[in-house]
């Protein structure tokens, strides 16, 4: 019942703030807020129901409504600890991207919070959704309000931008689209019943060659997302011209989508296809890591050079995924959650550089420590976060997967450890270009008003600060949770 | 046994009430948060020492704070360890530590940031303390990595000049190429021992591993580059000089008595595993002899006091590491203290140095200091003394236990006892150059000395130390293994004791009385440049590394697989051009193309037929 109400009290919220936002701006704002709020009770309710200790069951909540009967799809909503950890992730980012959006989006805001929150309602179907169909339904929720906040409120190269992104995105899922029902034909071939259902779908028998491409189709759509190398072109520049609100959740939450397909699909549906295919995909996972890298260290536009380091860490995900194993796999859970918290602080703190100076290109940035203290501090804190700092929760993520990853894979545990050496390289430049040096004065920033961070500001930022330290001490308060789903995972992915 | 968390949260907790109470404090009430923390941390280290020595007092116990995270076969806890070689430690790192603090407090009270500073320190101390006291190698990495942070952020603490920033980076990411060397044995050592937990490590080592074979011979070298980028010893030595854009204070604690020691530390305490891969020792000890050299060499010649005490300072960690090869585990830690005590001393006299000066660092602008500087003079003649390892001083008798195990390691032994010998040699050299350079010699400024409690006092009582720790024990005896036994010839002794001897009166012909000008680099200007710029790895790491590097990311800064969706819109374009060719409007034009192809088809279809 819980996520029916997540996902209702945003759809609906989206729906109101539209309607109100024509009378007032402030009003489409403060009700975004509150279906925020109201989403986050019902999950809040979630949440006490399934630590009970007395439900140790697997499958926290189980929803279960035909829908289109003639083909066997249902409305199939179900979390474990897997779904609870990511959709608790989504709720959080989501209301530190809304307060970024506060001042920032200033035309047509009804529209935009109707696309805001229903992106918000996409994913969290996404995470929820154990119909395929329905999943595919949700996959397309969240992708076409995105596309509308990138191509309407976005920077300079919008246009350009959002087409790239729909295009990866729709020809991607198209794919997926087709392994689908490729997937369910072959089902229904050995077994005569149609069905979507991911419970009835992972016995499939998949061994052979029509299983392997069936695997890629899944694989290359969530790879898009994810993204990882060679098909990751459209990130920097979707990242680069979205709103500040659009890149939190696009970095915090939309590539999370990507890793949680390989995740619950990939493996458990294809566990044959995915073990042969394992090596070159952590091939790619590495490759990932190192080149976004470097190309990261080169950039000169800030939120480029954020969106390189996406990639770069979401190579280590897909390494951990992978690998397969039970540490790899939690520290990739780790890592997924460890990089929404510090990529969306990075994004907020472009963006909030960005409302002051106008400007996103580091070459004209310089000495704000002096003037921006406090501004200076956090992104101090998000930058070493990004470079996987012990204390902070993407050092647990990395350090595991790449633990679970040196077990089966010692090669590729150590070139992609690598990473660790560029990823001070790329993270302390935006340290040394934006924040060393003389203090630029009020030629460049234009203004002499009071420039550090105000309450609002500072509020949203360390909800994250809170979130990476808590995670970085007492990492267990996510494990003990997804411990036991990656136990089924691994034991679906291992071929029955 | 309970108090001992409370070593590390103390600084912790100056560092929090520093940051959350930025700019809300006066500056008075930021000295007595940022030295009282540590120095608080000191007395419950003298409490838990006090436990520790206590008859029937366990030799070593473990404190699990709380399980910090588990999957699987891993279990990691947050969780301390304390036993002789943490304990002795603790000792440099709070007492040392809380001098330190206490003469920063004077040094750095013109600074605008001086809360700022603070905060760094005590978080700095706090992870240091960290580092020593986990009691598994996860934790320790926390430290590990801890500390190089707030080193990074302590070279940078000057932020206005952008070539802070540049050494800072350059601090982190060379000692960083360390650490990813370091994580990897880390994998590989959980791969083969199934546990991250030192005590238990300990224990497996000698149990699982076959001496001399592969494995542990892998663990032990990457560990070693681990302690090698820290601990600023060749080949990754390069950012100790530049590190000291710093302020003095801070080459002083972090820079020459605790982090740059963290890797001595480091290999002490998985001496079990080091002792499976006998190779890997005798590497270390070539690295300790070669580090001692060229950076002895290289201290002969430079004009900024602070760079010759960081090159003195990778000298004497290179004495250690020596130390730890041929097998002096306990000289080692014993020259560790020994060193924390004299080179803090040096540092902060010339921290008073350089401010009497007016922040003049270039020792050809110093001379005749000594009757306007009477107790900087005394310190530093007692801080040489040690760091040439005069008897009766401290630094002698931790030297002369390292030379004289040395001399007894079968096979190398001699060789390796007269390349030590040599460094001494040179040692006292520079150090005497830089003495009679300082403040001997016609006086060329006019010097204001800082005065005051927090000057003169911290740096006597560090003196009054250096002169005596050569009597202190420290209670590593039965934790690390004991040095070979025996006794190497009597004239050994004495060539060790006359090699310092006769390198100080080489600088006092040369540099005092100007006598035997012939031995001055001068004359061979290219040689003088080659040494002053530190052999030229600088330009090595430049050529090699970073060139290349940069180079490649310029050059595909734009992505070059980002071509393959240009490419698509291009090819799209051109073939909307082509056909849109057909749509262009020509009855005539319509007609052929429907005619010809309705015969094409006939024809085909005949064809078929």
């Amino acid at each position: 019942m819980q996520l029916l109400g997540i996902i209702i009290s945003l759809l609906g919220g989206g729906v109101l703030a539209l309607l109100v936002g024509r009378q007032s701006a402030s009003a489409s704002r403060w009700l975004s807020l509150v279906s925020l709020a109201v989403a986050s009770v019902f999950y809040a309710s979630l949440w006490f129901d399934t630590t009970d200790p007395q439900a140790t069951s697997l499958w926290l909540l189980h929803m279960d409504w035909p829908w289109i009967a003639r083909f066997g799809i249902h409305v199939l909503l179900a979390t474990d600890g897997l779904s609870l950890v990511l959709i608790g992730l989504t709720l959080v980012l989501g209301y530190v991207a809304l307060l970024s959006a506060w001042h920032e989006i200033n035309h047509r805001c009804g529209l935009f919070y109707l696309n805001f929150l229903f992106t918000l309602a996409g994913v969290v179907g996404v995470f929820s959704a154990l119909d395929l169909f329905l999943f595919f339904v949700f996959w397309e929720v969240m992708l076409v309000p995105m596309f509308l906040i990138i191509a309407i409120w976005g920077h300079e190269g919008r246009r350009y931008a959002a087409t790239k992104f729909f295009i990866y995105t729709q020809a991607s899922s198209l794919l997926m689209l087709a392994a689908m029902v490729g997937l369910v034909l072959l089902n229904q071939q050995q077994t005569g019943v149609w069905s979507f259902s991911w419970f009835t779908l992972t016995q499939t028998d998949t061994s052979g060659s029509l299983g392997m491409w069936l695997m890629l189709g899944f694989y290359v759509a969530f790879l898009v997302k994810l993204p990882g190398l060679p098909v990751h072109n459209w990130l920097p520049d979707a990242h680069t011209q979205a709103p500040t609100p659009g890149s939190i959740l696009l970095a915090g939450i939309l590539l999370k989508t990507g890793a949680y397909g390989l995740l619950r699909f990939v493996w458990p549906l294809f566990p044959d296809a995915a073990s042969t295919f394992a090596p070159i995909a952590m091939g790619l996972g590495v490759l990932s890591v190192l080149y976004a890298a470097k190309l990261a260290f080169a950039q000169n536009d800030l939120k480029r050079l954020i969106a390189y380091t996406s990639i770069s860490h979401m190579g280590f995900v897909s390494l951990g995924i992978f690998a397969w194993n039970h540490l790899s796999l939690q520290g990739t859970v780790m890592q997924m959650v460890g990089h929404g918290l510090s990529s969306a602080g990075l994004f907020a703190i472009a963006g909030l550089l960005q409302q002051r100076l106008h400007t996103r290109d580091l070459d004209k940035m310089g000495g704000l420590w002096g003037q921006m203290p406090k501004l200076a501090a956090l992104s101090m804190l998000f930058a070493v976060a990004a470079l996987g700092l012990p204390g902070l929760a993407n050092f647990i993520g990395e350090f595991m997967v790449l633990l679970g990853v040196f077990q089966v894979a010692p090669w590729a545990a150590s070139l992609a450890a690598l990473g660790m050496i560029l990823a001070p390289v790329y993270a302390l430049i935006i340290m040394q270009k934006g924040f060393f040096g003389a203090s630029l004065g009020t030629q460049t920033v234009g203004t002499t008003e009071v420039l550090d961070l105000n309450t609002r500001e500072l509020l949203m930022l360390a909800v994250l600060v809170v979130g990476l330290v808590l995670l970085g001490f007492w990492p267990n308060l996510i494990f003990t949770i997804t411990a036991a789903p990656v136990d089924y995972l691994m034991h679906l992915g291992k071929g029955g | 046994m309970q108090q001992l968390w409370l070593i590390p949260c103390l600084p912790l907790v100056g560092f929090l009430l520093l940051v959350l109470g930025h700019g809300r404090c006066s500056r008075s009430a930021a000295r007595l948060v940022g030295v009282g923390s540590v120095a608080m941390a000191a007395l419950v280290t003298l409490w838990v020492a006090l436990d520790f020595y206590s008859p029937g007092a366990a030799q070593s116990y473990q404190v699990e704070l709380w399980p910090w995270f588990s999957a699987g076969a891993l279990e990691v806890s947050f969780g301390l360890y304390l036993d002789g070689l943490s304990l002795s430690m603790l000792f440099v790192i709070t007492g040392v530590g809380s001098l330190i603090h206490w003469y920063a407090s004077g040094y750095m009270w013109q600074d605008p940031d001086y809360q700022r500073f603070f905060a760094y320190m005590n978080l700095f101390v706090a992870a240091m303390l960290m580092l020593v006291l986990a009691d598994n190698l996860v934790l320790l990495f926390l430290g590990w990595e801890g500390v190089g942070l707030c080193s990074f952020l302590l070279i940078g603490f000057w932020h206005q000049d952008p070539a802070n920033g540049y050494a800072a980076r350059k601090a982190f990411v060379v000692t960083r190429v360390g650490d990813t060397a370091f994580a990897i044995g880390l994998f590989l050592l959980f791969r083969e021992l199934g546990t991250l937990d030192l005590p238990t490590i300990m224990a497996l080592a000698p149990e699982q591993f076959v001496m001399g074979a592969n494995r542990p011979t892998l663990i032990a070298a990457l560990l070693l580059a681990g302690a090698v980028g820290k601990s600023a010893q060749l080949p990754l030595h390069t950012w100790l000089p530049d590190a000291m854009a710093g302020p003095t204070p801070v080459s002083a604690l972090i820079h020459a008595a605790t982090m740059v020691t963290a890797g001595v530390y480091l290999i002490a305490r998985t001496h079990e595993v080091f002792l499976q891969a006998p190779d890997v020792l005798l590497v270390v000890a070539f690295i300790g002899l070669f580090t001692l050299l060229i950076s002895g060499f290289t201290a002969l010649n430079q004009t900024d006091i602070k760079r010759v005490l960081a090159y003195s300072t990778m000298s004497q960690i290179g004495y250690m590491f020596f130390a730890l090869g041929v097998g002096a585990w306990n000289e080692s830690v014993f020259h560790l203290m020994t060193h924390a005590l004299f080179k803090a001393l040096l540092f902060m006299t010339a921290g008073s140095i350089i401010l009497a000066m007016h922040h003049e660092q270039d020792i050809r602008s110093m001379g005749g200091l000594r009757r306007q500087l009477p107790v900087p003079f005394w310190c530093f003649v007692i801080g040489s003394a040690c760091l040439v390892a005069l008897p009766p001083t401290s630094g002698f008798f931790s030297k002369e236990a390292i030379l004289n195990a040395s001399w007894q390691l079968p096979g190398y032994g001699p060789w390796l006892w007269a390349g030590g010998v040599l460094g001494a040699f040179i040692t006292a050299i520079y150090s005497f150059r830089l003495l009679f350079m300082v403040f001997f010699g016609p006086q060329k400024a006019q010097p204001h000395e800082p005065k005051g409690w927090q000057f003169h006092p911290p740096l006597m009582i560090l003196a009054a130390l250096s002169l005596v720790a050569g009597w202190f024990v420290l209670p590593t005896g039965p934790v690390l293994p004991a040095s070979p036994a025996g006794h190497p010839p009597t004239w050994t002794i004495v060539v060790a004791i006359a090699m310092p001897l006769l390198g100080i009166g080489i600088a006092y012909q040369v540099y005092v009385r100007h006598q035997w000008q012939g031995l001055r680099l001068a004359q061979w200007p290219q040689l003088r440049q080659f040494l002053f710029q530190g052999w030229g790895f600088d330009g090595l790491y430049q050529r090699l590394l970073l060139t290349p590097f940069t180079a490649l990311a310029l050059v595909n800064r734009h992505d070059i697989i980002d071509g393959v969706p240009k490419l698509l819109i291009q090819l799209s374009r051109f073939l909307h051009g082509l056909f849109s060719q057909l749509q262009n409007g020509q009855l005539r034009f319509y007609i052929a193309t429907l005619a010809s192809a309705a015969i094409i088809v006939l024809a085909l279809a005949l064809k078929v037929l």
